[in-house]
């Protein structure tokens, strides 16, 4: 091969470089950083005696916050209702589900306001996951909504009802909240 | 409150000793370092129950039994 052609195909090449190489760096890095994200093997392997028992204590920290009479709301009805704002006389309130968005709700007329889409991923031990047990996640947005309703709604992403949660489904929820509650007077 | 753990106690002392407050002080300070938030429960009267979130330790009311630290908030 002459000088001439090698210099041309050393041309070529970085030509071709400029042009393509910031596209194949961010594909590249794209396609490292899905591998990373499902490959099975980087996947904490899941435990359930493990998980039960966190949720087992989960349960009882929860109980020990909220009280009895929300701990029974959460056991018996899988959610726990909050007021908003100042307490009852807000007029508004919302349902707290596991691992669900928020539900915020008018308490006149049970008309659904907004889904607030909210998580405490913790990526500090990666052989436990990132996920919170339920009673935890439940105990984190209670709190999180006593202490700073206003800055956990900012930290959310809000969205029309039924994004997430089926709207019919918390409208029963409301309801089977108000029978609860007439039953324990 | 952690991942497959639920919770897990981090320390604890009697405020009015030096050396524990000192120890409790620096553990609450590296949970807040590590991007975790602090929230103490309280009793109101009537038994109803609060939470408070703290950003500082001299926040914490000195009768606390305990603050409880959990993960920041994130949108999910």
């Amino acid at each position: 091969m002459s000088v001439g052609a090698a210099a041309i195909l050393a041309a070529l090449a970085l030509l071709a470089a400029l042009a393509f190489g910031p596209d194949l760096k961010r594909r590249l890095g794209r396609r490292r950083r899905t591998t990373g994200r499902l490959h099975p093997r980087r996947q904490p392997a899941y435990d359930p005696g493990r998980e039960r028992r966190a949720e087992r204590k989960a349960r009882d920290l929860l109980r020990s916050v909220v009280g009895e009479d929300a701990f029974a709301m959460y056991s018996d009805l899988g959610f726990i209702r909050v007021h908003g704002g100042a307490g009852p006389a807000s007029g508004y309130g919302y349902l707290i589900y596991p691992h669900r968005p928020i539900v915020a709700y008018e308490a006149g007329s049970g008309e659904l306001l907004n889904e607030y889409c909210v998580g405490f991923p913790d990526g500090s031990d990666p052989d436990a996951g990132t996920r919170l047990p339920d009673s935890d996640d439940v105990l984190a947005k209670w709190m999180a909504l006593h202490g700073d309703e206003h800055g956990l709604i900012a930290d959310s992403n809000m969205h029309f009802p039924g994004r997430q949660v089926d709207p019919g489904q918390v409208r029963r929820d409301l309801r089977r909240l108000r029978e609860w509650e007439g039953r324990r007077g | 409150m952690k991942p497959g753990h639920g919770d897990v106690l981090l320390a604890e002392g009697d405020v009015e000793v030096a050396e524990d407050e000192e120890r409790l002080v620096e553990e609450f300070r590296r949970q807040l370092d590590e991007g975790m938030w602090a929230a103490v429960p309280t009793a109101e009267t009537g038994g109803r129950r609060e939470a408070r979130m703290v950003r500082d330790f001299s926040e914490i009311p000195r009768d606390a039994e305990r603050v409880i630290f959990f993960p920041r908030a994130a949108g999910g």
